[in-house]
């Protein structure tokens, strides 16, 4: 991962020997650049100058593991979500996909968890998770969201599954849909609240990417495991939810601005702009197929697809963010001379 | 707020908020911190490669290396007064035990935790290796050591400091361009400092992390540069990603309340007989 020595305090685009200090904040440039043409393979930023440490990274990327984190991010998203379809579709009479949502939660929940505790560095001392509960750090407050939640969404799946305890199952599909959309979001947070350039700038937007991913994944499962006429929640749940991600993507991306350049390019490129692409087809399966069962089916696969891709998508953009320099210094250059300090 | 992070964090009668003050000036790059730190912390061998980077062959900070001094050759255009063309910089580079600590703030277990000494450090026995701590360091210095798993950094010789005893790179420095002391001093000695080098000529001496104000509250660590930051391979203006947090939670909540609003709708509706 070492990236190739640029030189000692070699510019970006220049070379060694770098130029004098004033000649190395023409920072304005990459602002200007910000308009140009989106999806272009080159650098959208060439033209902003700076120095660094030999091309070196200045922070480090985090120490998580794909598929580990990336999994996490789609399951949680589709258990938290199918939690809350649950609770919908019980109420409005809708059984089966009821059912399937449960169930799906419940899966989806139980391999996070094993995904998480598998990315750990010493993965038997996860309890260490329970030892404080502090608001300042994310990862804390979601370990106890999931404490919370999994035996909901497992008490819920297993109530409707064996009709035991029939009145414990509903109390726990309640406690598992006013749980579920936290489980949804919180990891935007997860993610945010690092200082990795590519996630951070975008908090304010990730959380309603992943509200929205995340009700696609969830209405995805129950289009693809159930008839279109007993699946209508889920479409719904479809036709508010890939709009919703659609948008949030386009303002993420702007948000981003220069740092939006490996949402675009590369590996983490390709797989978002077919995870935009799925979505759209689902969505527009969702709709023409409320008759026709293959459709539907596929429909929904697309978007459970275009859910995971998203979070991988993101993930793998934010990691390449931090392994170029630039990512990290340019912006803060920028803000630094506009406060003017030195 | 900024000024007593051990009171902050709960010690009620606490010593002085003790750090370095690097002043990189005086630097002549021998290394003796980085040995010094191996040395009395017991910290493993961590690659013995060439790097191509003048004589830094340490690369940077990690968790195997709390030391670790850059080099940077620069070419100077006008030779009024440098031999033979060639400006050599040197700085020793270490955890910086911000004011505001992304890491301690982040860590979920509580392996982090703020010292009386008012410096930053992990619980070996606690660390479960989440790795939250890594990404959310604004300077690259904390990392997850494979051997263990665990995350290790820079303890600001926490062991020495309880007995009364300088940090061993400090107490190495032959040129004592690693100053150890009570905060509230090296600040005062730094701003002279800079100001002398100023008046020398040197016209791009700056203290970097010094301030209060700035991203982070001002370091623990903090410096004496002769270049800007990035030269060094520092960020130029860090702020820690956790003033961000109230922000964060507030769109989370945004969207997570849009998502249980989306389930009321579905529950609203009825199945056609």
């Amino acid at each position: 991962m070492t990236p190739e020595p640029k030189g000692p305090g070699a510019a970006w685009t220049g070379s060694f020997p770098p130029g004098p200090p004033q000649a190395r904040r023409r920072s304005d440039e990459g602002r200007r650049r910000l308009k140009g043409p989106r999806r272009r393979e080159e650098s959208r930023v060439p033209d902003a100058e700076f120095t660094s440490y030999y091309g070196r990274p200045v922070i480090k990327e985090p120490a998580w593991g794909v598929p580990d984190v990336p999994g996490y991010l789609f399951l949680g998203g589709l258990a938290g979500a199918s939690s809350v379809l649950a609770a919908g579709a019980e109420v409005s009479g809708y059984g089966e996909l009821a059912r399937v949502a449960k169930v799906g939660a419940l899966g989806a929940i139980s391999l996070s968890a094993v995904a998480l505790v598998h990315d750990l560095g010493r993965p038997e001392r996860f309890v260490n998770m329970l030892r404080v509960f502090k608001p300042s750090s994310p990862m804390s407050v979601g370990s106890w969201l999931l404490s919370a939640y999994g035996p909901a969404a497992g008490a819920a799946a297993v109530s409707d599954l064996t009709g035991i305890l029939p009145a414990a199952g509903k109390t726990a599909t309640v406690g598992a849909a006013l749980l579920g959309p936290a489980i949804a979001t919180y990891t935007a947070a997860l993610i945010c609240d690092t200082a990795v350039p590519g996630w951070h700038e975008g908090h304010r937007e990730m959380p309603y990417l992943f509200a929205s991913s995340a009700s696609c994944a969830a209405a995805g499962l129950g289009l693809l495991t159930l008839p279109p006429a007993a699946a209508r929640p889920a479409r719904t749940l479809a036709t508010l939810g890939a709009p919703a991600e659609l948008v949030a993507r386009r303002l993420l991306l702007r948000r981003l601005g220069d740092i939006a350049e490996p949402y675009e390019t590369g590996r983490p490129g390709l797989l978002l702009r077919a995870a935009e692409a799925l979505t759209v087809g689902g969505l527009a399966g969702a709709v023409l197929g409320r008759r026709n069962r293959a459709v539907s089916a596929l429909a929904g696969a697309s978007l459970l697809a275009a859910s995971a891709l998203t979070r991988f998508g993101v993930f793998e953009a934010g990691m390449a963010t931090t392994r170029d320099p630039k990512y990290t210094i340019i912006p803060q250059r920028r803000r630094r001379d506009r406060l003017g300090i030195n | 707020m900024s000024a007593d992070p051990a009171g902050r964090a709960g010690y009620l009668d606490h010593p002085p908020r003790m750090g370095f003050f690097t002043d990189t000036s005086i630097c002549i790059g021998c290394k003796a911190c980085e040995v010094a730190c191996k040395e009395w912390n017991a910290v493993p061998e961590d690659g013995l490669s060439l790097s191509g980077m003048s004589y830094d062959n340490t690369v940077g900070l990690g968790a195997s290396t709390w030391r670790h001094v850059a080099f940077i050759e620069q070419p100077v255009t006008a030779v009024a007064d440098a031999a033979e063309g060639v400006r050599w910089l040197m700085s020793s580079d270490v955890c910086k035990h911000c004011t505001e600590s992304a890491c301690l703030d982040v860590c979920p277990t509580g392996a982090l935790f703020r010292t009386e000494f008012g410096t930053v450090v992990v619980q070996d026995d606690v660390c479960n290796g989440c790795g939250y701590c890594v990404g959310a360091c604004p300077f690259g210095v904390i990392a997850r050591r494979e051997e263990d798993g665990q995350a290790h950094k820079c303890t600001l010789c926490y062991d020495r400091l309880g007995a009364g005893m300088e940090p061993a790179c400090a107490k190495a420095c032959p040129t004592e361009s690693i100053q150890f002391g009570p905060l509230d001093e090296l600040r005062e000695r730094a701003a002279l400092r800079v100001a002398d080098l100023r008046a020398a000529g040197q016209d791009q001496a700056q203290l970097y992390l010094n301030d209060p104000g700035d991203g982070i509250g001002g370091a623990g660590a903090f410096f004496l540069l002769l270049d800007e930051p990035e030269v060094y391979g520092l960020p130029p203006d860090p702020v820690v990603t956790t003033r961000d947090l109230p922000s964060i939670w507030k769109h989370v909540g945004l969207a997570a309340a849009g998502l249980a609003a989306t389930g009321v709708a579905l529950a609203l509706g009825r199945r056609p007989r």
